[in-house]
């Protein structure tokens, strides 16, 4: 199928709109926009990061997943108390595939599920003394936890409990750092604002535990992997090319990250920010209190990551620059090798992405790495900077979709028919019943890892295999029964 | 009364964040910008005005400074 006009475009999102009562057809009219290139703010076609309408299907989670789940959670040599009922924590377990080494259980927790299992009696009368006691006995039965974070559940918040005094008093009482988090997941209309108070917590509880300790021998060469959630083994594979240029990795934010590397963080030289959405916060209060610079990079498809490394390798000296593109050089053949496999498999495929708040657009240069093009993409919870930074990287006339309702988001579907959809599980199986390839991008469908050249070969690979497996073509769907004689044929078969 | 974090861009810009809004715009004119006195009217490139009490001499940047909004720009 052609690809849309921007008059068709348009159409398209007044005639999905349409069903909506007029409040909410208002309401949603704002959300939706035809990619523009030559706007340089999005804020004059899209609104983002407002509250979801009741009624409508929305994708997004709550501000303990963005605090429990993406920030914290991943740090593996803590112990994260979900705090308030077990379900929360229970359903939240182990289910982001944050790789990480070590010895679960042991000296490392990250795919336990630690929680004070709330029961009335605890909303009744209160839940610290149970906290307090929760945390003495981690420190009996996991004496090598390096830390206790508290994550609040919802009703922490509503019942008023004081998890800050207990946090305090046990952090007297173990010895070790004590990090109550205020993510209750009624705050704010999506997981963002519980990423942005996780980076507080970060920023009030831990960084500046090592301020005037300068006993970590540092290097002109150290920077920070921050907003790398090692997904798949995606912080591994990052690192090792920034290792290969010469730099030194002192820590990764969070994917098998440990608190240790956190509170050594403000010695570094540079952070480097991957997901800018859940971590620019604590790299703007690092670059004001420490005076570390920040930049952005995407290590997603060889074009970029070569944009990327001769990025971070300008705010070094020549020796770093020169290691920058011998790491380019080196892996040259091998993702040459995966272009010429992959791409005539590939060229000229269409893809519509709904993600979280990074991926909509840093995917978008592997795709176009291996001939695909990226006709719609949306964010679950960015905000207007966010939106700032698609415009550019999108193709004029194309569909920008925010916080996307189920229904908007397969009618877009049944009109643009898109040849792949990448977006997470909860939209797997609508899209793959209704006939259409479907990787999940937030998971990468139990693959990965995805980022550095490595994980290039590896999503070239599953794009491919999902893109061109042979069961598409025996799925019946309704609007292709009777025109496509290939469907026909294998329905008579 | 917004907090607004301010820092110099590569270009030695003065880049305006407003974290509550995400706003992130770049500065296109500042009142008073000597080593001497730091401050007034501030004119963002979407056209919108803001104001800083002046101060002696340069701030150190990026640093975190009130202001108050003069308009709504368009």
């Amino acid at each position: 199928m052609a690809a849309l006009t921007r008059e068709e475009t348009e159409a398209l999102i007044q005639e999905v709109l349409e069903v909506y009562p007029e409040q909410a057809r208002k309401d949603r009219a704002k959300h939706l926009a035809v990619n523009d290139q030559s706007i340089e703010k999005s804020n004059k076609c899209i609104t983002s990061n407002r509250k979801s309408q009741p009624g409508v299907m929305t994708i997004r989670g709550c501000a303990y997943a963005g605090s429990k789940g993406v920030v914290w959670g991943p740090i593996k040599d803590m112990i994260h108390i979900s705090h308030g009922p077990v379900g929360c924590g229970q359903y939240s377990r182990a289910g982001r595939r944050n790789y990480y080494v070590g010895t679960t259980g042991v000296n490392t927790f990250g795919t336990m599920n630690f929680t004070s299992d709330f029961q009335e009696k605890d909303i009744v009368f209160g839940g610290d003394k149970k906290l307090a006691k929760i945390m003495n006995e981690i420190e009996e039965l996991f004496p090598l936890n390096k830390g206790i974070s508290i994550q609040s559940e919802c009703p922490i918040g509503l019942i008023g409990d004081d998890i800050e005094a207990v946090a305090k008093k046990a952090n007297k009482e173990i010895g070790k750092p004590v990090v109550p988090v205020r993510c209750e997941g009624f705050r704010g209309v999506s997981q963002s604002l519980g990423h942005h108070i996780a980076n507080d917590a970060i920023r009030d509880w831990v960084l500046e535990n090592r301020d005037g300790d300068d006993s970590f021998p540092v290097t002109p060469y150290d920077v920070a992997v921050i907003g790398d959630y090692n997904i798949g083994g995606d912080a591994w594979a990052s690192r090792t090319l920034l290792e290969e240029m010469g730099l030194r990795v002192v820590a990764q934010w969070s994917g098998d990250g440990t608190i240790a590397e956190m509170e050594k963080t403000p010695k570094v030289k540079l952070n480097l920010i991957h997901c800018y959405r859940s971590m620019n916060y604590i790299a703007r209060h690092m670059e004001e209190k420490y005076k570390i610079p920040w930049i952005e990079y995407n290590f997603f498809g060889p074009t970029k990551i070569a944009e990327s490394l001769r990025k971070i390798a300008a705010l070094f000296d020549e020796t770093i620059q020169a290691g920058a593109e011998r790491v380019i050089l080196k892996y040259q053949s091998e993702y040459d090798a995966v272009i010429a496999k992959y791409k005539p498999r590939l060229q000229g495929k269409r893809v519509m992405l709904y993600v979280g708040g990074l991926r909509p657009r840093h995917v978008i240069g592997a795709y176009e790495d291996l001939g695909m093009e990226v006709v719609g993409t949306g964010y679950e919870f960015g905000h207007n900077d966010d939106y700032d930074r698609t415009i550019k990287e999108m193709g004029n006339a194309t569909l920008i979709y925010d916080d996307v309702t189920g229904y908007e988001f397969e009618e877009f579907v049944k009109r643009v028919q898109p040849d792949l959809i990448g977006s997470g599980i909860k939209e797997k199986y609508i899209f793959q019943k209704m006939g259409i390839p479907f990787r999940q991008m937030h998971s990468w469908d139990y693959s990965g890892p995805y980022h550095g050249y490595d994980g290039f070969a590896i999503f070239a690979r599953d794009m491919d295999m999902t893109l061109n497996n042979p069961c598409w073509k025996q799925v019946k769907v309704p609007w292709k029964t009777e025109e496509s004689p290939k469907v026909a044929v294998a329905v008579g078969a | 009364m917004p907090s607004v974090m301010l820092k110099k861009n590569a270009e030695g810009k003065l880049v305006f964040y407003v974290p509550k809004k995400d706003l992130e715009e770049v500065a296109e004119s500042v009142e008073f910008d000597s080593p001497e006195r730091w401050g007034g009217e501030v004119l963002l490139s979407d056209g919108s005005k803001y104001y800083f009490e002046p101060q002696d001499g340069q701030p150190d940047f990026p640093v975190t400074l009130r202001a108050k909004r003069l308009d709504s720009g368009e």
